[in-house]
């Protein structure tokens, strides 16, 4: 059986073909997900990619929140399917409340693009089991409004309960509270991130294959040899 | 019909970082004396019907869910009197 990963275009999603590549070298089966459809043809995970769905009017994600896609997709979510929102992703994904907190504008103001070093924090959710929690992986980052922010009982929820999955190594690159780069639901099926697995999946292109274990993570939480 | 002004800010506990900015570059354009700027977002919206309770309740819904991010924004919602006279306050505006 070969997984079947959706990956949803916005208009004005970006990544979504790399997304889709790094699917398929994971061994998964891509399917083209667009914004207005509201059947999910029978996927088995779906992922957000990287852009300015909607040119970001309004918010990042605010508009992409309330398509018919994301619809579905939320049902979904809460029923268990996983979801993997990158970067955009991310912010429909809080704007959703699939999970908690917003995506502010960077502190310093400016749009930054750099390989970025990330522990992985919990190795225990559907797009991370083929990591080690501990492990420290570089992939891209490349955001204007990545700063993670919630209230402090929501941080320390989120501390208590494991679900900071990757934290900022090096350096905070964008006033992201407690270094938090991505995040997950309680029950580790929704999982968001600022930085990029996307594009760290291939020698080839470069930044290294770190971001692989996403998708590799995935596929086997899928066909059940996790 | 009954204009509706919608205004959003950033909570005062989250940091603005463009106000910050507007902030400090201020006292370099010779404008001293100001200690502190908020950025926010202002919504004008023309209804087709009068502005009652109904609708402004409708309004209230329409920020809590889409125009305002209420994990990080506050907003106020208050009416302006379409027979107001024009703003005079400046010369800039397109009113």
């Amino acid at each position: 059986m070969t997984a079947r990963i959706g990956v949803v275009t916005f208009p004005g999603s970006l990544d979504d073909r790399d997304a889709a590549r790094a699917v398929r070298l994971a061994g998964a089966e891509p399917v083209a997900l667009w914004h207005r459809d509201t059947d999910l043809r029978d996927v088995d995970a779906v992922i957000l990619p990287g852009g300015f769905s909607y040119g970001d009017y309004l918010r990042c994600g605010a508009i992409a929140r309330f398509s018919p896609v994301m619809g579905t997709v939320i049902e979904r979510a809460r029923a268990g399917l996983p979801v993997l929102g990158i970067c955009n992703g991310f912010q429909v994904l809080c704007e959703a409340h699939l999970l908690p907190g917003a995506l502010t504008r960077n502190d310093h103001l400016h749009f930054i693009c750099r390989d970025q070093r990330l522990r992985v924090e919990n190795a225990d959710t559907a797009w991370t089991r083929d990591y080690t929690a501990g492990q420290e992986i570089t992939i891209p980052l490349k955001n204007g409004e990545g700063g993670y922010v919630a209230d402090e009982h929501t941080l320390d929820e989120l501390e208590g309960e494991g679900r900071v999955v990757f934290r900022y190594l090096d350096l905070n690159p964008n006033g992201s509270r407690r270094d938090i780069a991505g995040i997950t639901n309680a029950a580790g099926n929704v999982v968001g991130l600022m930085p990029h697995p996307e594009h760290a999946v291939e020698d080839l292109t470069g930044s290294g294959t770190d971001g692989l274990g996403f998708f590799t993570s995935a596929v086997k939480n899928l066909v059940g040899i996790a | 019909m009954a204009r509706v002004v919608i205004d959003v800010m950033l909570k005062p506990e989250i940091l603005d970082p463009q106000g910050q900015a507007v902030q400090r570059a201020l006292p370099r354009l010779g404008f001293d004396g100001v200690a502190d700027v908020r950025q926010g977002k202002r919504f004008e919206l023309e209804l087709e019907g009068p502005a009652d309770e109904a609708a402004l309740a409708r309004v209230r819904e329409m920020a809590e869910t889409f125009l305002a991010n209420t994990v990080i924004e506050d907003f106020t919602v208050r009416v302006e009197e379409s027979t107001a006279p024009a703003d005079t306050a400046g010369t800039g505006g397109t009113r």
